[in-house]
């Protein structure tokens, strides 16, 4: 049994502890919205944070989980998530929509660490984030439409 | 962009045009459970039909007492935008109100064909062009049920009603109004017209033709969207699926002691798999358990052959220099002998895997009389035939229900159905294992690279001859690749004389007039799985149209733009315009800025004209895009926001295989496996875009696809206008060019 802190909640998963955070998250608790892209850390679709930070949760043990984690089930209870969240409907930048968890949370810890990022920081933080319907100009926007309106 | 938020009221009035559905379609009203209006279309029943129309699945919209209208689409939604643009469709002859309007993903029905191709599909582009009619006439007929209701309750003639935003109301006397919701119970009872008005002038529309935000944002931004993969069911079980090496490959012998020491493992059962093949299936409690059992496995697997793929260009190489089966003969073949000049180009076209974000997967739940599947399907009533006869069920014990998928491109739209049909086969052989659960089967992304069905590989030859002033003499064209439709139930009207209509498509076709031009095609037969891709045919015939046209403008010394407009046959409006729009938005005559090169290219294809002028650089061999100014000519826009979307995601998908997308084989096996060694595009290489759309009042034509293939071309002028290199292989390696 590993004990895990998710979206503010003490669980327990029952589960071989090398299994990713990606799986217990999803099979173990329930939680979907959190989605399997590749299962090696290339692809961005499973981000989430834990202790703040944006891990792929595909490659994350839930042994070395040590910290809070957060996902995007849980993104709108943060300010900056909600304001991510809000930015991307307003610039309507869902397409398939498979990719997005991923890319709110990549985003929002861009924005949490910061409040005005240039189109380097915006690169560096989400080019590990695919998106097959190519919603990157959108999603730029998305990102500096939330730094505007977080001030 | 301006944006649309609740509706408005529309004049209507001898403008109208009446109009009916196909003659075997009629439309059925019935009762709503919790009292409302359902509308929807039934075929014309002959005695064996009848038993065939069933309420609700034939069901296209649902009003209930607090307004809420429910649209049914027909399609599936991966991306395009459909589930709002069919919507918007009824919604604008329904005069309802916008916020109240939800969709709604059709499941498997004969009522649910597209009216066109008579299957239930997402493809071609068509979704909204095929529809269009249909969803327009599905609304128009429940507001004159709802207006018929009104007047029947005020005892008033229905011509002195209107409507405005989900009310019926009375202009003149005592002015009364009446939610859609509170008559929806009432206009249920009554007959559904036969004849009904469409709005004729688009400065009517109040929804249509104005940018309108998705209506599937807010759970796709929260995570509770639920894809097929995140289907849940009491006692799910989930399975991985081991595929041979070589397509249709068979186990010889496996050891399973070691995956079924894994913890939370039920069976590991031997399955037959795709093209005749069998594979190995380990069926756990969750994805981590099955993949750790898959890795422990250990599997003999028999002799098979199949490509290397530098032996199958060679080949190609040699067979594009002899004639083939022609696809097109105009003129005189012999011209291009007589020429006073040659110009001669091969071009090289890789494999390529959709890749969409979304593995495939599919949930199975199999009884002894009833099969239920939840799967992301681009082929619904195909699929389902394929699963029934799977399961040895008939077709109307199949029930599949289609769920939104992420990403597609054509995947999902396989006439063989493989990854239903192995998803149903583990499920029969859980049942003889004696697990008696739901089954959902995960592919992994190495199964997604390595599972075939690919863009076929194609190798072109052109020769275009010149007389001496560079006038075009002539233009003879070669083909050589795997045909898609061969042996598939498109074959029929689709091959013909043994050409494959979807590898001349963007040739055969093409809007230039190319004096003396011959075509003709080589169908090789490879052991390697192929199937259309975003664009199709087009995603490789554009290239070599635009990047030809575009030496054949150098070599006469001419703008690309112009030399293209005097090549262009008159009665292409819609290519012209296109080309002028894209000339004047992207500053096309300014001066290039320094270290950059420009390059433009055109392609018509489904329907639709989409040009981009791209400005590229080159840094140590490697392209960077910087700036795309993009054009389109779709008819008339029924969603601009979703047209700018599907064009600036069609020019990515076209990048992305310009600049890294290639599929290889050795001795069969293919030898990528996930997006390291698959790149696509990524933010970083994002170039600027904008998009702008040629005004139009035609009816609306494709718009997924079309931003696609003019893609590769445009960068490759503009390498070449940068650099004097000719590429003419991809993916673009300019340090072999």
């Amino acid at each position: 049994m590993t004990r895990l802190t998710v979206n503010g909640k003490a669980v327990d998963v029952d589960a071989d502890p090398a299994t990713p955070l990606l799986w217990a998250l999803r099979d173990n608790l329930g939680m979907t919205g959190t989605k399997f892209g590749c299962g090696i850390a290339v692809c961005g679709a499973c981000t989430v944070h834990v202790g703040g930070q944006a891990v792929r949760s595909c490659v994350t043990p839930i042994s070395s989980v040590s910290g809070p984690v957060t996902t995007i089930e849980a993104a709108a209870s943060d300010r900056v998530g909600k304001a991510v969240q809000d930015a991307w409907i307003r610039n309507d930048v869902v397409q398939c929509g498979y990719c997005q968890s991923g890319q709110i949370m990549a985003a929002t810890a861009l924005l949490k660490g910061k409040k005005n990022p240039s189109d380097a920081d915006i690169d560096a933080a989400l080019s590990g984030n695919l998106c097959r319907c190519g919603a990157y100009a959108r999603i730029r926007a998305a990102v500096k439409d939330a730094a505007r309106t977080l001030g | 962009m301006r944006f649309l938020e609740t509706g408005l009221s529309a004049q209507r009035d001898a403008r109208l045009v009446p109009v009916k559905l196909n003659r075997r379609e009629f439309l059925m009203a019935t009762g709503a459970a919790g009292g409302g209006l359902m509308l929807g279309v039934s075929l014309e029943t002959t005695a064996q039909d009848a038993k065939k129309m069933v309420f609700p699945p034939s069901s296209f919209i649902r009003i209930t007492p607090d307004g809420t209208t429910t649209v049914m689409v027909n399609r599936l939604e991966f991306g395009q935008g459909v589930s709002t643009a069919l919507p918007m469709l009824i919604a604008e002859e329904l005069d309802c109100e916008w916020t109240k309007v939800r969709a709604e993903l059709a499941p498997a029905a004969e009522v649910y064909a597209d009216p066109g191709f008579g299957i239930q599909m997402t493809g071609g582009s068509n979704s909204v062009a095929s529809s269009w009619k249909q969803y327009r006439v599905i609304g128009a007929s429940a507001r004159a049920m709802l207006v018929a209701a009104a007047a029947q309750q005020w005892g008033v003639d229905a011509a002195k009603l209107d409507t405005r935003a989900g009310f019926v109301i009375e202009p003149a006397g005592q002015k009364r109004r009446a939610s859609y919701g509170s008559l929806a119970a009432a206009a249920a009872k009554l007959p559904v017209p036969t004849r009904v008005g469409l709005k004729a002038d688009p400065a009517d529309y109040f929804i249509i033709g104005r940018p309108t935000r998705r209506l599937d944002s807010l759970e796709k931004v929260n995570g509770t969207a639920q894809f097929g993969i995140d289907k849940s069911l009491p006692n799910l079980r989930t399975a991985v699926l081991v595929h041979p090496p070589v397509f249709g490959g068979k186990v010889a012998s496996f050891d399973p002691i070691k995956a079924r020491a894994v913890k939370g493992v039920e069976a590991v059962v031997q399955v037959p798999v795709d093209r005749g093949g069998t594979g190995v299936a380990v069926i756990a409690n969750g994805y981590w358990p099955a993949k750790t059992a898959r890795d422990a496995l250990d599997i003999k697997w028999e002799a098979a052959t199949g490509p290397t793929t530098a032996d199958q260009v060679k080949i190609y190489r040699e067979l594009v220099l002899q004639p083939g089966l022609t696809a097109r003969s105009d003129g005189d073949a012999a011209a291009v002998a007589q020429a006073a000049k040659r110009i001669e180009a091969v071009y090289e076209f890789p494999y390529l895997a959709h890749a969409p974000m979304e593995p495939l997967n599919a949930v199975v739940d199999l009884k002894a009389d009833a099969c239920t599947v939840w799967c992301g399907s681009q082929f619904q009533t195909i699929d389902q035939l394929a699963i029934a006869s799977t399961a040895g069920l008939k077709p109307e014990q199949v029930t599949l229900n289609t769920m939104p998928a992420g990403g597609g491109f054509g995947r999902r739209a396989n006439p063989s159905s493989d990854y239903l049909v192995e998803a149903v086969n583990i499920a029969k052989a859980m049942k003889q294992a004696g697990i008696d659960a739901p089954v959902k089967v995960i592919w992994s992304r190495e199964d997604d690279i390595r599972g075939g069905y690919y863009r076929p590989l194609f190798v072109h030859r052109v020769v275009a001859s010149l007389d001496a002033g560079n006038a075009l003499r002539g233009w003879n064209h070669t083909i050589v690749g795997q045909s898609i439709l061969k042996g598939t139930p498109f074959e029929k009207s689709m091959v013909k004389d043994g050409v494959d209509s979807s590898a001349t498509e963007g040739v055969v076709d093409t809007p230039y007039r190319l004096p003396n031009l011959q075509v003709s095609v080589h169908h090789p037969e490879v052991n390697v799985p192929v199937l259309w891709w975003r664009s199709v045919g087009n995603s490789h015939t554009a290239f070599v149209m635009e990047t030809m046209v575009d030496e054949l403008a150098r070599a006469a010394k001419q703008d690309p733009i112009a030399y293209r407009l005097a090549l262009l046959d008159p009665k292409h409006t819609r290519v012209r315009g296109v080309l002028q729009l894209v000339r004047d938005k992207s500053g096309w005559t300014s001066p290039v800025p320094k270290a950059r090169g420009r390059g433009v290219a055109v392609h018509e294809s489904f329907g639709s004209v989409v040009a981009h002028v791209v400005e590229v650089s080159v840094d140590k061999n490697t392209i960077r895009v910087h700036k795309v100014t993009s054009a389109i000519d779709c008819g008339f826009a029924v969603n601009p926001l979703t047209v700018e979307a599907q064009i600036q995601s069609g020019m990515v998908f076209g990048l992305s295989a310009a600049l890294h997308g290639q599929i290889t084989l050795k001795d069969g096996v293919v030898q990528q496996s996930n997006f390291a060694d698959y790149p696509v595009l990524r933010l970083a290489e994002m170039p600027e875009i904008s998009v702008h759309i040629v005004p139009s009042k035609a009816d609306p034509s494709g718009v997924g696809e079309p931003g696609t293939p003019p893609i590769a071309p445009a960068v490759a002028n503009a390498v070449f206008a940068l650099t004097g290199k000719r590429l003419r292989k991809l993916p673009f390696d300019l340090t072999q060019a």
